[in-house]
This record gives structure tokens, sequence and C-alpha cells, in this order.
């Protein structure tokens, strides 16, 4: 057993030198690096192009709209009074309180829930653990036109049309099984064995939860709940149907924007809405960049 | 987590059991009551809703009718194309929407065919990139999120910017196409658009494979004298399988239900007026026509969705539970 080992380590070792002499003519070889820098070039690009003219634009003359100059040109700030203009129609400023409310309510709540079932999913040991984590994936699978329409029904009934509740419930059930998942999944990967130390301290399970648990799962929560909050930024398809002129978010409002020139329609304007609803989405997610994707990828659930 | 103590083991045979299956009750139960509320509640209101008339005034004799069961007649509206009423079952008139029906599976399946298709090929292209050591790998991993980050409504909005007949699109290829009117055009300016904003998730899915496979694996490979296409269909494709499949998975589920993009992009319709329409959006044009046809279209929808996924996990082993289960563990790493 033990020669058998030692035999491995050793051509292990020589392997391990091998690699290197191999390593060392790749260095050699700048071909694939060219290449591979060139893609990724192309990717960098490829993504950021679209975005870089969104700005461009919404920082143009709107009497320069289709303007073709690669870099910013006729540079103007009105594009974003027309965005806010309530007078043409464009209730910008109260949309975006709105998906700031209901964004928070949603990431709140989604949260407080979510965190409870996926600690008992990440700890605890019971009878259709499966079935229940399979149901709570299930369920963010279900294609919102299939339930607006009864929700439409019901809340018009009740009268709930147009209120806020009737865009923050919905969403919070879109969220809670991304929530779950992409918590339970951090949960589980986190140093247990210091509740149990705190408990044969003498902590209650609850005590332990929140004297220990909680600030070791912060990070874990906070990357949960930035996921949480642009996934509900982003809803239109129920906010497009239930929300009033009073209650729409950002999301509804862009999708029916009104220019300063009458039939028109109001490019700049809308970019300039554009780069206000996106910009702070883009700075959250590239500061926490690596927390985001390990979240992205843990959760496996779209955002 | 193995050292969870002997001691601990051994009171667990016991009431601990017990004791986290009641913990576990209280702790699961919030989210439960809100799903059935807001997702059980719903699915089965509309398969109930499905199987009923319409109430209100019948056109036919001038008399109100309170709705009552209707068999599959909501179904045949659309699979059929029969509208029921007083007078009996018949074709229905030219303008209703249920003549869309097959035009807008036909769309929803094309969509997610292409779609699907482009972003796996494109994301494991980007995750292969990505997964190299290259200096600025952390600025192109950044680039990526940001289509990613923007809202489907902005990014609808904006595509329908750059396809204008007098945007930047045409400029740049020196074409004259009517992106965002034209039959085919229109479709494939959903499906661009599609590809540019949701392939960084797949790679980035496809990525955290990638990133399981060790390193050991390609140089025992390149040494036996293995070529990169080599490399990268015998090892690289078998091993990210699971994760892909997952993926793919997920993009599909989404691409069915498709919404966003057409509603802003096209206007809903495009080209003749329905070459965009799909699943999704035949429904929300229902809903105000009817509940109970539109309920049976949703019905079909979802009923679409959970089929497809079905033989997905059947036929093609995207087993997302075990996937997820594995990764946690670790297990590939």
């Amino acid at each position: 057993m033990s020669v058998a080992v030692g035999r491995t380590r050793s051509s292990t070792r020589e392997v391990a030198r091998e690699r290197d002499e191999v390593k060392v003519r790749v260095a050699k070889h700048r071909g694939p690096a060219i290449r591979t820098a060139i893609s990724a070039i192309v990717i960098a690009v490829w993504c950021l192009l679209p975005f870089y003219w969104m700005i461009v634009t919404a920082f143009r003359d709107v009497g320069f709209t289709f303007s073709t100059d690669a870099w910013p040109s006729h540079v103007t700030f009105d594009n974003f009074t027309t965005a806010f203009s309530t007078s043409l129609g464009n209730h910008l400023g109260r949309a975006l309180l709105n998906s700031l409310f209901i964004g928070a309510v949603v990431t709140v709540v989604g949260l407080l829930v979510g965190t409870s079932a996926a600690y008992a999913l990440a700890r605890l040991d019971f009878k259709g653990k499966s079935v229940i984590a399979g149901g709570i994936l299930a369920a963010s699978m279900f294609p919102g036109v299939a339930l607006i329409t009864p929700l439409f029904q019901l809340f018009t009934n009740i009268g709930w049309i147009g209120q806020y509740q009737a865009l923050i419930l919905p969403s919070i059930s879109f969220v809670l099984p991304l929530t779950v998942y992409t918590l339970t999944s951090f949960f589980r990967e986190m140093p247990w064995d210091l509740e149990e130390a705190a408990r044969i301290d003498g902590c209650t399970r609850v005590q332990a939860f929140r004297r220990i648990i909680l600030p070791l799962a912060a990070p874990a929560v906070f990357t949960t709940a930035i996921l949480a909050f642009i996934s509900s930024w982003n809803e239109y398809l129920i906010s497009s149907q239930l929300s009033s002129d009073a209650t729409q978010p950002v999301t509804v409002a862009i999708a029916g924007f009104q220019g300063s020139v009458p039939h028109q329609e109001p490019y700049t304007a809308i970019m300039a809405a554009g780069t206000i609803v996106t910009i702070p989405l883009v700075v959250l997610v590239l500061i926490f960049q690596r927390r985001i994707v390990a979240g992205l990828t843990a959760g496996g659930v779209k955002g | 987590m193995a050292v969870t103590l002997p001691l601990a083991k051994s009171r667990k045979k016991g009431g601990l059991n017990e004791a986290h299956g009641r913990w576990a009750f209280y702790l699961i139960v919030p989210t439960g009551i809100l799903l059935a509320v807001v997702i059980g509640y719903p699915v089965i209101s509309a398969v109930i809703m499905s199987f009923q008339k319409d109430a209100g005034l019948d056109k036919a004799t001038g008399l109100f009718v309170a709705g009552g069961f209707a068999g599959l007649a909501n179904y045949a509206h659309w699979f059929l194309q029969q509208c029921t009423t007083a007078a009996g079952t018949s074709a229905c008139p030219p303008g209703n929407i249920g003549a869309v029906f097959w035009e807008a599976i036909g769309n929803t399946l094309f969509f997610t065919v292409c779609t699907v298709a482009l972003e796996t090929v494109i994301g494991v292209w980007m995750a292969i990139i990505m997964n190299r050591n290259f200096r600025g790998r952390a600025l192109v991993r950044a680039a990526i999120l940001v289509p990613w980050a923007i809202p489907t409504a902005v990014t609808a909005k904006l595509w329908y910017f750059i396809f204008d007949y007098n945007g930047i699109l045409n400029h740049v290829l020196g074409t004259h196409i009517i992106w965002t009117s034209g039959a085919w055009s229109s479709r494939f300016a959903i499906i661009i658009a599609d590809t540019w904003k949701t392939t960084p998730f797949m790679a980035l899915l496809i990525l955290a494979g990638l990133q399981l496979i060790p390193e050991e694996v390609y140089e025992a490979a390149s040494m036996d004298g293995a070529s990169t296409i080599q490399r990268f269909f015998r090892i690289t494709l078998p091993l990210v399988k699971p994760a892909l499949m997952v993926a793919v998975l997920f993009r599909v589920l989404d691409a069915l239900r498709m919404y966003d993009l057409p509603a802003i992009l096209t206007g809903g319709g495009g080209g003749t007026g329905n070459s965009t329409t799909t699943l999704s959006i035949l429904v929300v044009q229902q809903i105000r026509q009817g509940f109970n046809s539109a309920s049976a279209l949703s019905t079909i929808t979802f009923l679409l969705v959970f089929l497809v996924a079905f033989l997905f996990v059947r036929f093609l082993g995207a087993n997302v539970v075990q996937t997820q289960a594995a990764q946690q563990r670790g297990e590939l790493k």
C-alpha cells in the first residue's frame, strides 16, 4: 500500500516537472495569447457598445438624434429635463420613487421570508425536504402570464388594480424562489460548528442564529438582496397590466415615453431615462461583481 | 460539517429530528403561504376558469348570460379557431385574435430555439475565454455583467433606437432594413436583442461549470497529444455538460415565456402585425377581451413550459437539483 503511494508521488513529481517544461514551451509560443486577447476585446466591445451608444445619445441634442458620430457630440442636458418633464406626461421622477419603494419592500419581505426557509433547507433535517426544495424551484419556472389572468380578475374584484400591493405581492413571490435558492447554497457553506459551539455555551437556537450566524451570513444576505432588488426593479409584465399612472414603475414609464417633439419617437429622452435607470444598477453590479457572480451561479435562477 | 460531533449525532436519533421538523415547519410556512397565494391559487383558478363561459350580454339574443361550464370551448377557440355563440359553435369571424394562436406558437418556439442555440454557442465561447488567464480578465467579466444588469424594458428601447430605419445599425451595415416592422427582420431584431441581453447569464453559469474542471485533466490530454478541438469535445463538453444543461433548461423556460422584449421592441406585433407575437403577448391581449379564454391560453402556455421542462429532465438529463447539490458539495472541485 505505502509502496504504491510512494510510486504515485514520485510519478506526480515527474509529471509536474514535465508540466513546467510544457509551460515554458507554451510561453514562447505567443499565438494563443494574442487570439485570447482579441476574443476578450470582441466580448467586451459586444457587451459595452450598445450601452455606450445609449449614454452618448442621452447627452446628444434632440436635433441630432440620428447623428452617427462615434464620440459624444452636440452635448446637452436637455434630454434629462425632458425625461423628468411632467408637463409632457413623463412621470419619471415618480416612477423612480415607485420602483425604489416597490423594490425595497419586495427585497426586505423576500429576504425575511426567504432567509428562514433557506435556513431550514440548509440546516435542518426533516421529511419532505427535497419535495419542498423542488417545489420552490418549480415555482420560479411558472410563466408570468399563467398567473396574470387570475390575478387581474382577483385584484379587480378586491379593488387592488393600480395599488402598490398589487405590484408588490406578485413581485415578492417571483423573488422568493431566487432568494431561497441563493441563500440555501450560501448557508450550506457556512461554518456551522460555531453555531454548535454557541449552543453548547448556552445560547438558544434563535440566539445562536442572531448573534453568530447572522453576522457571518451578512455578505450572503446582502448579495441576495442585490439580486432580489434587481429582479424587482426589472419586472415589467405584471406591472404593465396592474399599475396605474400613479404607481407605475420605471420599466413601464420608459416603455410609454413622450418626447418634446410631437409624433416623433423621443429617442434622446428615452436614452436619458434609460441611463438614469441603468447607471445605479451598473455601478452596483461593478462594485459587487464577484459576489453577484457567486450569487447568480449559486442560485442558478435568473435575476 | 462532517465534524458535527458524534455527540450531536446520537442526540439526533432521538427527539432532535422531531424538533427539526417542527422548526422547519414554522420556518417554511411563510414562504409556502406566499407562493400558494400568488402562484398556487392563480394557476389552479386559471385552470378552473378555462372551463367556464364568459358571463355577459349575448350578442345574438341581447340577454345576459351567466357563464357556467363551457367544456372545452375555450380550448377549441385557440386550437381550432372556433367561437361559441348562442347560435352554436362556428368558425371565428375574421380579425379574432384566436386566429393568431398557431402563429404565436410558431413564433414562441422559433424564438426559443434560435435564441437558446445562439446563446449556448456564444455563451460557451465566452466562458472558455473568461476561464483563461490573461491581463484584463476582471475587466471582461465586469463588462459581461452590463447587459445583464440593464432592465429588459430599457434594453428593448435601446435596441429599438439602434434598429431604427435611420439608426446606427443600418448606417454601420450600409443597409436599409426596416428592422422593427418587417416580418422576418423584426423577428431577427428580437433574436439579436435577446441574445445580447441574456448570453452573459449563460456564460456565467457555464463558466461556473468550467471552473470545476481540474487543470490537470487538460495538461494530461495535451501531453497525450490531444488537439484543441479534441480537448474541447472530449473533455470540456462532457465535463461541463451538467452545468450546461441546467443553464440551457433555465434559458429555454425563460424564452418560452418571452414578453417584455417583443412587447416593447416591436409593439407586440411587428411586420404583418403578428410576426413577433408570442404566447405571452397573446394572453395579455386576450385578458381584456375575456378572462376565460385568456385563462385557457395561459393554461396552454403553462402546460407547454411544463412539458418542455419534463422532456428536458427526462431525456437530456438536466437534473437541476442534483447538479446544484453536487456543486454545493464541491464534488467536482
